[in-house]
This record gives structure tokens, sequence and C-alpha cells, in this order.
């Protein structure tokens, strides 16, 4: 029994696929040259105004209905004031008391059962526009900062979790499940690299004392730049939050609630100054843009157009496929591509666990090794489909499978074509008899070795018998010879 | 009768035909800009060699036989708060002074594609706020009725330049009045249409939600030129109308059977005897006319002005942000800033004041500080003061929300006063033009000058104001006309039909 359980919140900024920027026609392609994807709009030069980006809505709407979330009927545009240098309005165009969707959930699980499966609801999800980037360059104490605007105006939608989640885990697991949907339905490249999705945590601890329960004071933690990052930091964070309550017994209400700052290197979370945490962003809704109302027709389109989620895909694959809830969450994982590549093999081969197996094992470690994605993959579905279907029917025998698996890849050859060029051609049963029986008169004394009850001598004829004609299939050789011996 | 006596319609004829050029006029108007300019300060930047010569081109273009615009060759004045390619607009603050805009605003683009001559920049209150030009960092404007006098504000330069025959048409902006109180001012035309119906792209924001751009003239003729010319639907502005703005009767045709509502909460306490009776005098006319009047109410007017001056500074608050002295406009010296920074530190911690020097601003905040309290003027650190305390949190149910609540009461008056009646005309301001000077040491006796105009922008609707009379001492008094939503076309026929039976718009101040 733990001393405590942690309590944890996430906040997720994910930046939305568009071509353009949220509120103007800058391309929001990540990399150019500073300051180059700008105009007066998202520079807030005097006299600009903001137009929305369509696609930015639909997007932002798919999302949450991914989420389940629901979409109220009218949501607006607010004003969030603050100073900072790489604001250059000086608000950011952002959803307060009216997002454009809230109350969903997004269910996470673990095939190695180290949580019980669980729903974690999301408080909202609303649109807003990026900040540029601060550069800041202290060389010799000379303190200098430079601002990129390239990034200014980006639409992100930011995913509040309600704070259902009880272990770095499960942190881990629904960031994980987070990004596996939104880059499923095709919403979001959630690259962490280049900052298209960033997350904030919020953590505190409910801790057990003598039948008590005392909450400490809620943290949130920033500059987290891996999902791994957030682990450490979320474990770290409740050692550090146990101690701290230890020594000073703090409670929630006791402080504000504290920023604290993510140092990868050294593994630790610092405090930031208090001044830069007390905030009054004075909120009003933007007189620039008109409120949007989302129509019933709207909601279900965005609904129509998601396709299949991975949790229903993992269903699927258990419950029709057979698969193990293991390689089920192994395949839907490698992302849409890839499962609509298993599923269109699968038709073909019409033996799922069979196509799962190849999949999972061989095409999944040649991806790896050569870094590539499954679009590029040089066996086509149906033909990895037609290779494990002639393994099911005996046509190609197990044994040679990897052989014509490797021609296959490497000669793009398909499973037929693999198979003449390595000679290899199902032996007629009448043809492997009178293999057996030659095998058998010509090794007297493994037919008495078999006789007396030593059934594994047999073994040493299925090489010879290999060798005679590389085509036949050792466990029908291993059968016929030992039918043989029995009848003589 | 010369030149610049014609109304902008007949010049606009006249070039067509033949009769006169481009360069012509356009001389005409600088040599009056040139003569009298010095004494009325309607001008903030006007440029000779750049007027004649856009003039000249027009007019080849006109002798090539090319179809022109509507306005061409015709000189238009613009308020320095539209953004024009290339030109300075400063919004008369100095944190703008060398402001180069990168881009035309709409209004800008639509003058140009219509082949009008932009004549000048005129002087205005800072930001657009203020009703007396006299917020201006750079000038003052005079009224050209009486150099002592204001022109009214915050277009006053807008105003002054059209009633001094500076330039035929002139582009303002409304947010409060400030188009329709200089008009009234100044003994012209000025018209704010419809919330939405002129782009407010490229229109430097003071309050965003009652910005409107519209035209000043001498006649209603000419109002519904320009405004024909800068409205319609624009992409660019998320709060542009998307409706048809052509007229379905030429604006000269009488309106039959017209119902002009009178308010009575507009002849109360506060309204001058001789605007009073100017403006009766104009209710007589047009019952003369055939309108009946019908008396109504709109019991809520009382809280407009209050409300207006929560909405706007809010606003202007928000909108006024960027002007931070990062990435354009005015920055403090920053070597300045520096020293007296280290000079501070040392002072503190000389004195031990560990703390103090600790909390002392970082070199960004006193940056910003130092930019704004140098760079805004009084009036706009005043409003952006008042919009900021009202938008803090624990205040802005008291007052931002309260004030939105109100605007909504005042809109649902009008709704329904206008279910009785086609316009409803009253007096622009309670009082003729004060003299320059008299009232900048009391802002609140300023506000209320704003009595009769801010609801119009408080409910989005269009109204006209029209020279109908004079003090005993000479200076014009105005009339406002107000319509429903859209009406812009009521509004400008019941303008029309007032100007064909009286003469005031064609008076011209003593210069």
């Amino acid at each position: 029994m733990s001393k405590y359980t942690t309590i944890i919140g996430l906040e997720v900024h994910v930046q939305l696929a568009t071509k353009s920027k949220l509120f103007c026609r800058c391309s929001t392609q990540f990399g150019a040259e500073p300051n180059t994807q700008t105009c007066p709009v998202c520079i807030g030069m005097p006299g600009s105004l903001p137009v929305m980006n369509e696609e930015a809505l639909n997007l932002a709407l798919q999302t949450a209905v991914a989420l389940n979330c629901t979409i109220p009927p009218l949501t607006k545009w607010d004003r969030k004031q603050y100073y900072y240098p790489d604001l250059p309005k000086g608000y950011q165009i952002s959803q307060y008391d009216m997002p454009m969707s809230e109350h969903g959930h997004l269910e996470i699980s673990d095939s190695k059962d180290r949580f019980e499966t669980k729903q974690i609801r999301i408080l909202r999800a609303h649109l807003e526009e990026d900040a540029g980037k601060s550069v800041h360059d202290e060389v010799a104490g000379r303190a200098d900062s430079v601002i990129d605007l390239n990034r200014t105006g980006t639409p992100l939608l930011e995913i509040v979790s309600e704070p259902d989640m009880r272990s770095a885990l499960e942190a881990r697991a629904y960031l994980d499940e987070l990004k596996l949907l939104l880059t499923y339905i095709g919403v979001s490249d959630c690259n962490m690299q280049e900052g298209s999705l960033r997350v904030d945590a919020n953590v505190n601890l409910h801790i057990d004392k003598g039948g008590e329960k005392i909450a400490t004071p809620i943290v949130e933690i920033k500059n987290m730049n891996s999902f791994r990052a957030v682990e450490r930091a979320i474990e770290y964070e409740a050692g550090r939050q146990y101690k701290v309550w230890q020594e000073t017994g703090a409670k929630l209400g006791d402080s504000p609630k504290q920023t604290r700052g993510w140092d990868d290197a050294a593994g630790v979370t610092r405090g930031q100054r208090s001044k830069e945490e007390s905030s009054d962003y004075r909120y009003f809704p933007d007189p620039d843009l008109v409120p949007v109302s989302f129509s019933d027709e709207q909601v279900d389109a965005a609904k129509a157009s998601l396709g299949e989620l991975p949790s229903t895909i993992r269903e699927s694959l258990q419950s029709d496929h057979g698969l193990s809830a293991y390689d089920a969450e192994v395949l839907v994982n490698q992302g849409r591509t890839l499962i609509d590549y298993y599923q269109s093999a699968v038709k073909v081969a019409g033996d799922a666990k069979g196509v799962c197996n190849w999949v999972t094992q061989d095409v999944l470690r040649v991806l790896k090794e050569s870094d590539a994605g499954i679009e590029t993959f040089s066996i086509t579905a149906a033909s990895l489909g037609d290779f494990v279907a002639k393994q099911k029917s005996g046509e190609l025998p197990t044994a040679r499978g990897r052989d014509v698996f490797d021609a296959m890849l490497e000669k793009g050859l398909s499973a037929a074509d693999a198979m003449h060029s390595l000679g290899i051609e199902e032996v007629d049963d009448s043809e492997l008899e009178s293999l057996c029986q030659s095998l058998l008169e010509a090794n007297p004394r493994i037919v008495d070795d078999v006789k007396g009850g030593k059934q594994q001598a047999v073994g040493a004829l299925i090489g010879q018998a290999k060798k005679q004609n590389p085509n036949a299939d050792p466990s029908k050789v291993r059968q016929i010879c030992l039918d043989l011996i029995a009848k003589m | 009768m010369s030149l610049i006596e014609l109304s902008a319609a007949e010049q606009s004829r006249k070039l067509a035909a033949g009769e006169i050029s481009s360069v012509e006029l356009v001389q005409a108007y600088l040599d009056r800009i040139e003569k009298y300019d010095g004494s009325v300060g309607a001008f903030l930047r006007y440029d000779t060699g750049r007027a004649i010569a856009a003039a000249k081109e027009i007019d080849k273009r006109r002798a090539a036989g090319e179809t022109l615009g509507p306005l061409a060759g015709i000189p238009v004045a613009v308020k320095d708060i539209l953004a024009e390619r290339g030109q300075r607009t400063s919004c008369a603050s100095k944190m703008l002074e060398e402001f180069h805009a990168p881009y035309d605003a709409t209004v800008i683009a639509r003058l140009k594609a219509t082949d009008a001559v932009l004549i000048g920049r005129t002087n205005m209150d800072e930001f657009a706020m203020g009703g007396s030009t006299e917020n201006s960092a750079f000038q003052t404007t005079q009224n050209p009725w009486n150099l002592k006098c204001s022109p009214g504000g915050s277009s006053g330069g807008a105003a002054a330049a059209v009633a001094a025959d500076f330039a035929p048409l002139s582009i303002g902006t409304d947010t409060g009045g400030s188009i329709r109180q200089p008009a009234g001012f100044c003994g012209i035309v000025g018209f704010k249409p419809t919330y939405g119906r002129v782009s407010r792209f490229g229109l430097v924001a003071f309050a965003s939600s009652l910005d409107q751009v519209g035209p000043l003239a001498r006649s209603v003729e000419d109002i519904a030129l320009l405004y024909s010319v800068i409205a319609g639907h624009d992409p660019q502005d998320s709060t542009s109308l998307d409706k048809p703005i052509e007229f379905a009767t030429p604006i000269d045709k009488p309106l039959e059977g017209l119902k002009i509502g009178v308010v009575a909460e507009h002849f109360a306490e506060g309204l001058d005897s001789e605007v009073e009776s100017a403006v009766r005098e104009a209710f007589a006319t047009y019952e003369s006319l055939g309108a009946k009047l019908v008396e109504v109410s709109l019991p809520h007017s009382k809280y407009a002005v209050a409300t207006y001056y929560v909405i706007a500074p809010c606003e202007a608050s928000s909108n006024l942000a960027r002007y931070d002295g990062v990435h354009y406009g005015y920055r403090s010296d920053q070597a300045k800033l520096a020293a007296e920074l280290a000079a501070e530190r040392a002072a503190l911690e000389e004195a031990g004041e560990r703390g103090a020097a600790e909390d002392l601003d970082t070199p960004l905040v006193r940056m910003y500080r130092k930019s704004r309290s140098e760079a805004f003027g009084p009036e706009v650190k005043r409003r952006i003061m008042l919009g900021t305390y009202a938008l803090s949190a624990g205040y802005y149910d008291a007052y931002y929300l309260k004030a939105l609540q109100v605007r909504r009461l005042i809109r649902q008056d009008y709704d329904k006063a206008f279910a009785e009646v086609d316009v409803i005309a009253g007096p622009v301001t309670p009082t003729p033009p004060f003299e320059l000077g008299s009232l900048v040491d009391d802002p609140l006796a300023m506000y209320l000058v704003d009595l009769y105009t801010v609801s119009a922008n408080l409910t989005g609707i269009p109204a006209l104001s029209l020279p109908c009379g004079a003090s005993k001492s000479g200076l014009p008094i105005g009339l406002q006309l107000q319509a429903k939503p859209l009406a812009e076309e009521t509004l400008l026929r019941a303008g029309h039909m007032y100007q064909s039976a009286t003469d005031w718009h064609t008076r011209r101040p003593p210069l």
C-alpha cells in the first residue's frame, strides 16, 4: 500500500495540420528562415484583422468528436491578454468560457495489465493561436533576445483532461493513446521535436494520514520535451511533494498554484519566480471575430469523416481476428497505414493470425532496420496475403517461408515467383512415399531404433530426404516414415 | 461659380464631360490648402507633388478613353487612421509617428480603385479618442467657422477640411460620434453607416465593436456617392456584412409618409436652447414636407454615455496593447533605460533595500513602461487605464458584462422605436462648438458631448448628421437622423429631402 496517490491532469497543446495559420494565409511549414512566414495579420500590424481558417475549425471539430466531446451550440473567441515580445498583439486569441467542445473522454488500457482499463475524462478542448518563439542569447552576460514570428498564429487545440490519472504510467498511456488517436484521424503530426505537441502536467498528492485524506498543493509542470520526460517529471514531482509535505505539512489551498519547470538533464523540477506566475489575463470576447455555431450536420459529418479509431480497431482485431491483446496493441500502435496494410493482407490470406505473425515479426523488423514506413515497403499487402495463404494451404512449406519472404523482399517478387526462383514446388505424396521407402531400406538401423521405441531417430531421415529433394515437407516425411516402419 | 463650390457629384460630371481637368480641380483645392490650412490645421500631411501627379495620370487615362471609376480625379482627404501602403499612418500619436503601413486598408484600396486623388491625411484625436481633435500629438485643428473654436473630434481634421473647402470629400471614422459630431460642429454632413457596412480592415482599431468608417461631405448627394464607393462586403473583415448596398430608389426621391421619431429624452436638461430651437425648426421643415412627427421613448439612453465609456475603453485597452515598443512604433531610448535601471538598483542596494532592488523592473518591463508612457497622450492613457481596470478579475462582471447588458437594452429601445417610425431625429450635440481649451481639463464634460451620438455605435445603427442652423455667434448646429440597421437608403433620402428644402449646407465659413 502506497503512502499516497498521485493525482494527475494533463493539458496538451496540439498543432493542427493546416496549411495556413489560424487567422491569416501564412504557411505553417516548420523550419523556414525566421520571420519569413509572416504578414500584417499574424504580426499584429495596426489595422489588421483576423479571419478564421475553416480548415482549422474542421480539424478541431473532428478531434473533439473523436474525443467523445459534446459540441455546444455556440462557441466564441476571447482575447487572453499579457505582454511578451513573442506575442505581437499583446493578446492571444483563445477561447475562455465558451470552448468549442467539452466533456469528452479517452479510454486508456495497458496490454501488460499494469493498470486497469479506465476512462480519462476530457474537461474541454479549445482552439487558439500559438505565440512566436523567443530565442535568448546571453553571451558574455549581455542578455540579448531575438524573436521569430513564423509560429505566431499557428492553430493549436488545447486538450485539457480532468485530474483522472493516478500514475506516471497512466499519464504516459493517456499521451500515447491521444497521440495515436490524433495521428489516426490525421489532424496533427504530433511531432514533439517541432513543437506540434506540447504537454503541461498538473500534479498533486492525496496522502492517507490515518484514514484522513490530505491533498497537497497543485503544481503545474512545464518544459517537458518528450513523453518520457513527462513520466520522469511526474515521478520526481510526486516524490518531491511528499517530502515537502513531510517537512512543512503544506496543504492544498495554503498557497496559490505553483509552476515548476522540468530540467531534463538534472532530472528535477524547479520553481519559477512567483512574479512570472501571477497573472490576470483580462479575458474578454474578441470583437474582431464572430461567434461560430456548428450545425448537427457539421458534427455528424465530422464524426463520419473519422474512420475507424484505434480503440475500435484494437477491439475488432481481438474479437473478429482472434488476435491477442498484445498483438492488437502492437499492430494498432503502428498507425493507420499499417493497419490498412494488415487488413488488406488478411483479406487475401484468410489467416489473420498468420498475417499478424509475419507483420509483427518480419515486416516490422525490416521496417525498423531500414527506418522506413509501410508506404514504401516492397512487398505489397496483396503479395504478403498470398504468401501467407500459400503457407496455410501447404503449398509453401513452413520451413521455406523465411527464404521466400526474403526473396520477395529483395527482388520484389510475388510469392509464386519467389517460390519458383527457389525451386519450391509441392512434392507428390506417392513420390514422397517412394523416397521414404528407399531411405528406410538404406538405413536399417534407424528402422530398428524406431521399432525399439526411439521415435526421434527418424529425424536423421528427414535431413537425408531434404538433401535428395529440398521441397520435401519435413513433417510429411516424418509421418510417412513412421507409417511405413509401423507396417514393416 | 468656382470649381470648389461645385458638389463632388457635379465635379464628377464635368470631369467626365471633359469640361474640367482633374489637375485644375486638384490645384484649386491645393491652393486653398496652401492659403488657409496654416490657420485651420486640418491636415497632418499633404503632398502637392503626389496629388498633382495622380491627377495628371487620371487626366491622361481619361484622354486615352479609359473607363474610370466614379470618383476619378476628385480629391478625397483621409483621416490619418487608415493604413495606406508605404505612407505614414500616425493616428496623430507619437507612438506611430514614423509608422509606414505595409498595406492598404480596404477603404483606401477602394478609393484607389475608383481613381480618387488622395489629397492628404487629416488630423484627429490621438487614436480617435476625443471629441475636439485637441488630443492630437502633433497639432490642433481650428474650426473654420471660428478659429477659436474646436472643429469637434475625433475626425476634426476631416470635417474642417471639407468645411474649409480643402477637399469636397473626406473619410472619417466614428466610434462614438467621431464623424457626426465634427460634421455638426463644422456645418457639413457626416455619415456613420451600419456597423459592418464598411470594412474595418486597415482601420487602426480603437474600439472594434463600435468603430465604423464613413464619409464627410457638404451634401447628402456627395455622401451617397462616397458611401457607395467605400461600402460593401470584405472577406478580410469577419464583422463585415455580406449584404448588397445598392439603393432601390435614387436618394433624391422624397419619402412618402415619412414618420419621424422625436425622442422625449433628447430634450432634457443640458440641451442648449439655441440647439433645441434649430432642431425643432428642422422638425417643422420636415412636417412642411409631409412628414409626420411621432413621439418615441428611448428610456435607456440615459445610460448610453456610461455604457460607452466602459465598452470603448475596455476594447481600446486591448487593441492598444500591441504598441509595446517591441516590433514597431516608438521605443524608449534603451541606453538611457539601462542607465536609469542600474542607478536605481545601485541606490537601493546602497540603502540596503535588497528586496526592493530585486523587485525592480526587468529591462523588458521597463522598456514597455517607458515606451508607452512616453508615446501615449493623457487621454489615451486614461482610457487604457479605465479599460484595463474594468476588465480585471473581480471587476469584469460589474463593468464590462453589465455594460454589455445595458447595450442590449439600448438596442431593444431602438428596435421598439423603429417599429413605429422610419427615422429618429434629434440634436447631434447638446451645444454648439465649444472653444478650444475650454474642456481639456474636464474629461467628464468632454465625454458628455457624446450624449446623443454614442447610441448609434452601441446599437450598430446608421446615423447621419446634417447642418440645420447656426447659433447667434454664427456657429453651426447639427441635426442627427438615425435609422434601423441597414436602412441607409431611408436615411440618405430623408437627409436629401431636408437639404432640398434648406440651404444650411450651402453656407461656407468666412475664411
